[in-house]
């Protein structure tokens, strides 16, 4: 009853990779995405703005179509990817990172810009006044500082990779093992006759799964908290 | 060593300011809004002028007739922000040593444990910021700018926003650098006391403008320049030389040459140079030397000037046989005494009017 049969396991594995990677990837991409927004100013700013939360009100089958489109065996960018470096995102667990990654990056960069705007400036004067240079400035001052911004970022999209169903399905497909996470696992059990029990378990594993990874952020952002604000921890 | 010379617009407010300074204290001084801060944020690249120069020990920091501009983190400028901006993430100890992982030699101006003692901040190492007070965040961010082997330290109203037993600790202690360390201070002030007390130099600022810039003494016996010193503040600067301490009564006698003064709360010892700030308002004028007087210092010399201000007082300069010093009395009194330039009179000062605050140590 309380064991996991071999399936479930799989599908549990594939998800935490997909999450994992997708936050990995969309990191440093929201980093740089917000520090544009947040810092420089430049005629189609509120465009980019704009296409950057584009995911957040999308259906994410349009989402998923497009990046088919984009990024398929086929596609404009798929095509090169594939021809020159040999790399495939279609009906690959990878594809289904990039649809995740893509779907939670205007949660992370809202949350990391957030934090920016709130950094004192002066700071990374005074900094500067000491010798360092703006790329030390950014790494010592700046990203210490709005690390609870990223680390809340972190979880929302992990949270988010953990959910995604429309864009997945619609990018890599279903295919057991390769591309079926967790919610693509469970919408296969409620279409066979049967499978409700199946589906329940894995919809229990996945509330588990959510409690865990919100109960650990919030460890982490306590303690990235006490540090930004300067008190002895 | 440091010279200045720039113009810039921030917003609607114009600065227009040249000055130049050698080792020491100078004080920028002037009222809130004045341009103190803006021009020490062009002076540590901050701010970008629209012209001029900027030099300190002939390196060129800014020439926009050249087109150099080096950044803030090459300019090798020490600053001390009024808020002091200590890194909240990091200990006092890293941020001491911030500035050490840009600088390959170790600061010329002190060193690690020299530092540490010099501000008596060993205690706090390993702290963080925000568990500080704010005299032991001024003085890790004094430290820290020290560190960071500058040229030139600034110092933005360091005791703004201390009470007043916190302004006396970090006073003290900009006193110490002063004595003890060789690098030039700007040390921007909106308070006369300050200046009086840390500084030789001293450069008038007001609306963005420098009104004038020179020895302390010499700017404020100035005529002119006395309405930005402030009504109630303004008054002369004499410099004299301990002679004694009378243990007894509590007073210290100091010489100069228009005679000796009678003052309490002189820690110097016998052969030191001091500073008094004498205000006008504290000064009276007598016609002959008066007896039966509670007032100890009395002292001969002649008038120099009638002030020309409109309402109930005027300021009267005199002179102390070379000493400039300038009593605020009522209009009606000066008629009364029949007051004209050449008259010798006899200026008498109230020993308890000039108190620790007035007294600077050269």
């Amino acid at each position: 009853m309380w064991s996991l049969t071999p399936a479930e396991t799989a599908a549990l594995l594939l998800s935490l990779k997909v999450a994992f990677w997708s936050v990995v990837v969309s990191v440093p991409v929201a980093i740089a995405l917000a520090w544009v927004l947040s810092r420089l100013d430049f005629p189609g700013k509120s465009l980019l703005d704009a296409v950057v939360h584009l995911p957040l009100v999308l259906p994410p089958v349009v989402v998923g179509y497009f990046l088919l489109l984009l990024l398929g065996r086929r596609g404009p960018i798929g095509s090169l990817l594939d021809e020159y470096l040999g790399v495939t995102f279609a009906f690959r667990w990878t594809g289904a990172a990039v649809a995740c990654a893509v779907m939670g990056l205007p949660l992370l960069v809202r949350a990391v810009r957030q934090s920016l705007d709130a950094v004192d400036r002066g700071l990374e004067d005074a900094a500067a006044t000491l010798g360092a240079p703006p790329a030390w400035v950014f790494a010592s001052v700046t990203l210490p500082l709005i690390l609870p911004g990223i680390l809340t970022g972190v979880l929302l999209s992990f949270a988010r990779s953990l959910g995604e169903f429309g864009a997945t399905i619609t990018f890599v497909s279903n295919i057991p093992g390769e591309t079926q996470t967790l919610p693509l696992a469970i919408y296969t059990f409620t279409q066979v006759p049967g499978g409700d029990a199946q589906a329940l378990r894995l919809c229990i594993l996945s509330i588990v799964l959510s409690l865990a990874a919100l109960m650990a952020s919030e460890i982490l952002l306590r303690r990235a908290n006490v540090r930004a604000a300067g008190r002895d921890a | 060593m440091l010279d200045v010379d720039v113009r810039c617009r921030v917003g609607g407010f114009a600065l227009d300011a040249a000055f130049s300074t050698n080792a020491g204290v100078t004080a920028l001084f002037g009222r809130s809004g004045a341009g103190k801060t803006t021009l020490l944020n062009l002076i540590a690249g901050l701010t970008r002028p629209e012209s001029g120069r900027i030099t300190v020990g002939g390196r060129t920091l800014y020439d926009a007739a050249t087109g150099i501009n080096l950044p803030a983190h090459a300019r090798r400028v020490g600053y001390v922000f009024q808020e002091g901006r200590l890194l909240p993430h990091l200990t006092v100890r890293h941020n001491l040593l911030y500035g050490n992982y840009f600088n390959r030699k170790q600061s010329h101006v002190i060193g690690f444990d020299a530092a540490i003692e010099l501000l008596g901040i060993a205690h706090i190492l390993e702290r963080r910021p925000g568990a500080l007070s704010g005299g032991e965040k001024q003085r890790v961010a004094i430290g820290r700018a020290l560190l960071a082997n500058p040229e030139v330290l600034l110092l933005d109203e360091p005791l703004a926003s201390l009470d007043a037993p916190r302004k006396a600790e970090i006073l003290y202690y900009v006193e110490r650098l002063r004595d003890e360390l060789r690098v030039p201070i700007v040390y921007v002030s909106h308070s006369l006391d300050e200046v009086v007390r840390l500084a030789n130099t001293v450069v008038l600022i007001s609306d963005g403008k420098v009104l004038g810039a020179g020895e302390l003494r010499e700017i404020m016996s100035r005529a002119e320049l006395r309405p930005y010193l402030g009504r109630h503040e303004g008054g002369a600067v004499i410099e004299a030389q301990v002679a004694g301490q009378d243990l007894e009564s509590g007073l210290a006698r100091l010489d100069f040459a228009g005679g000796t003064l009678e003052i309490p709360d002189v820690e110097g010892l016998p052969g030191e140079r001091v500073r008094v700030r004498v205000r006008a308002r504290d000064v009276s004028i007598a016609t002959s030397r008066p007896t039966g007087l509670s007032i100890r210092n009395v002292l001969a010399g002649t008038v120099v000037a009638l002030g020309e201000e409109d309402g109930p007082s005027l300021d009267v300069q005199l002179d102390l046989h070379g000493t400039a010093l300038l009593a605020r009395i009522t209009r009606k009194s000066a008629a009364e005494l029949g007051l004209r330039p050449g008259l010798p009179v006899f200026a008498l000062i109230k020993s308890v009017s000039i108190d620790r605050r007035s007294v600077g140590y050269a």
